[in-house]
């Protein structure tokens, strides 16, 4: 009778360790893929940070960051600059993703091909039409002074604005994306429940619609602020030398120094800034959202 | 009928339609629903019952007519200022809110103080009997659970009327049949004036204390459940609750008659109609072996053969074919009484219908 209580017990754990030993074969390749390709680059490029002036191990380029008031200016600019992106961006796309999804589906997918056929345009022929748009006998300006709205052209390149405007256009969509897709996943019968139980449609869209779409609204937002951080061309044509953000001074660092050393350091403190950033606004926005409850 | 409450009131709806370009959705309908009553609205899918129900509501809005909540009319407010609490086919419970935000969001509106809200957000959950349940999430709960607490929602905040869109049809077949009884009694202890949409005549028949039959935008006809099963006005409303069968009869000197024999009716005096067909219903049919006539007195006997027999658990299905060549189906309750009679394919009979059961209705309706 033992022999039936243990019946096939050997067979078929033999057969799950085979099962675990493919499956880890089969991941392999992936892994080693990430491995290489993410991990390895990032741990050398702490490990270049570390690197001193003269091919030692020290803090040097560290310090500087911190010592320099030059490198602290760049820090507070790049975030000043992606945060105005990020707020500029949340104030224009969301009544655009809120108008896409009052639409029929079969429009707002034409719409949303407007919104992304911009992003198929170079970078950099987008970045120049802001320049000529922008500058003092440009479109804009003249524009505006036919109108009889401004007397003189107004400065709208070479400095924070012209960057922020051309930062927003492009990456509006980044935006517009994934809050489009929270709002369309929201039953639209959440909305006639909360006027059915005597919510006016602004209380509605307040108590009801908003806290929904904000995770879509948060995780554009994000997006666009990360990538804001390390934006490069832009800033540089658009910026004219007077918008000194991170990648800049990263380029340089390289292209003027022989030694990687102070550019990777640059890159580090950036990644850490962000990191903490996205955690901070992350927990904040838990705080500030809580799921609304009613105690009993 | 449950006694009213003393807040309940009666809606009555004159000639409302709502039409989309050629297309009427509901066809000029009037409907007075009283004071505490369950009324629902019953068709198939595309007869205009939820078209009507989400005018009630607000959510829709008609080409013509009136709605009034007692003496108020209410067509041509917004919904959130007609007071009135929904069920939602779907449930509609707020997924950021867990139950007791939920319960307490129209409270919230009204500007109840905390301590009210906590009350009556307690007193509803106590009626669905889910006490205990405030602080669970949304995602917690059950199908039958969200049911309970949208119906909790729905009926806080004290609404004029109640409606409910299709309430039970995501749940399983036996949780539907207890709920739906437990609607009933709920509303019997309320006594608000409800109405319900459905398309599941068993739960028309169960929760209501009147059914209106919807058909193609058209409201064919208002009656209580027991009513309307015995007595349809038309051949639509017999062939939608309930089984039933019909044999084509004509006039004849003292009535209406089937193969030359004259038909004892339930209502002799309600024979003027085009067309007359007489109404069979197999559970209402009994058999009787040729020649016994004892309780024939007050039936009509259609002689026959039984073409087939069905062994269907509970009961017999047998088919019999009728003088005119027309097929009779019975449903025989399989229980030892029966074992007495029950005919063999080939054997003649007689098929009997009551007196009573006996009724009529138009071709053309």
């Amino acid at each position: 009778m033992a022999g039936a209580i243990a019946f096939n017990t050997d067979l078929l754990a033999r057969q799950e360790k085979r099962e675990r030993a493919n499956i880890l074969r089969l991941a392999l390749p992936a892994s080693l893929l990430v491995l290489i390709l993410l991990f390895v680059p990032i741990g050398w490029l702490m490990s270049l940070s570390f690197l001193g002036a003269d091919g030692g191990l020290s803090f040097e380029n560290y310090t500087r960051i911190w010592t320099e008031g030059a490198y602290v200016a760049i820090f507070v600019t790049t975030f000043q600059v992606s945060l105005w992106v990020t707020l500029i961006c949340v104030l224009l796309g969301y009544p655009v993703a809120y108008t896409l999804n009052l639409l029929p589906e079969k429009i707002s997918n034409i719409l949303m091909l407007a919104v992304l056929i911009p992003c198929w345009t170079s970078l950099l022929v987008r970045t120049y039409a802001w320049l000529v748009l922008l500058q003092r006998r440009g479109v804009v300006n003249s524009a505006l002074i036919d109108l009889g709205l401004i007397d003189q052209p107004l400065q709208l390149v070479h400095n924070m604005a012209g960057t922020v405007i051309g930062m927003v256009h492009i990456m509006l969509p980044f935006l517009v994306l994934p809050l489009y897709a929270a709002m369309r996943a929201i039953d639209g019968n959440l909305l006639r429940a909360a006027g059915n139980l005597g919510a006016s449609p602004s209380r509605a869209f307040r108590d009801i619609f908003l806290p929904l779409s904000a995770p879509g609204l948060i995780a554009g937002a994000m997006l666009v602020f990360v990538m804001s951080l390390g934006f490069y061309i832009t800033p540089v044509i658009l910026g004219g030398g007077k918008v000194q953000m991170i990648s800049q001074r990263i380029e340089a660092s390289v292209s003027l120094f022989p030694t990687w050393g102070p550019a990777s350091a640059l890159a580090v403190v950036l990644l850490i800034l962000t990191a903490a950033f996205l955690l901070l606004s992350w927990i904040a926005v838990r705080k500030l959202t809580p799921v609304e409850t009613e105690a009993q | 009928m449950s006694t009213p409450s003393r807040h309940a009131l009666p809606v009555s709806i004159r000639a409302l339609s709502k039409h989309y370009g050629t297309v009427k959705a509901v066809d000029d309908a009037s409907l007075n629903i009283e004071a505490g009553e369950l009324m629902t609205l019953l068709g198939p899918s595309g007869s205009g019952k939820t078209t009507l129900l989400m005018m009630i509501a607000g959510f829709s809005r008609p080409t013509q007519g009136s709605i009034r909540i007692g003496a108020e009319e209410i067509v041509h407010l917004p919904p959130h200022k007609r007071d009135i609490g929904m069920v939602f086919q779907n449930y509609a419970l707020f997924p950021h809110m867990n139950v007791a935000g939920n319960i307490a969001y129209p409270l919230r509106i009204r500007g109840l103080g905390a301590a009210e809200r906590e009350a009556r957000v307690k007193r509803a959950l106590d009626l669905v009997q889910l006490v205990g349940y405030g602080e669970r999430r949304i995602d917690q709960l059950s199908g039958g659970q969200r049911q309970r607490i949208a119906l909790a929602r729905a009926i806080v905040f004290e609404p004029r009327i109640l409606l409910m869109d299709e309430p039970l049809s995501a749940l399983d077949k036996q949780l539907r049949e207890t709920m739906q009884i437990e609607i009933r009694k709920l509303h019997d202890r309320l006594g608000m004036t409800t109405i319900s949409v459905t398309h599941d005549q068993r739960e028309a028949l169960t929760m209501s204390n009147r059914i209106a039959v919807f058909s193609q935008g058209r409201l064919m006809q208002v009656a209580t459940p027991d009513r309307l099963y015995a007595r349809p006005e038309s051949r639509f409303v017999a062939q939608f609750i309930g089984e039933s069968h019909f044999l084509a009869v004509t006039p004849c000197a003292r009535g209406l008659c089937y193969q030359g024999t004259d038909l004892k009716l339930a209502e002799p005096d309600k024979v003027a109609v085009v067309s007359p067909l007489l109404m069979l219903r197999p559970e209402r049919l009994t058999l009787a072996p040729i020649g016994e006539r004892a309780t024939a007195n007050d039936c009509n006997v259609f002689a026959g053969q039984v073409v087939e027999r069905i062994f269907q658990g509970d009961s017999l299905l047998v088919t019999v074919r009728l003088g005119g060549g027309e097929m009779a189906h019975l449903r025989l309750q399989n229980r030892a009484g029966n074992a007495g009679f029950s005919p063999e394919a080939g054997t003649h009979v007689n098929v009997l219908l009551h007196r009573a059961d006996a009724h009529i209705v138009s071709a053309e309706a």
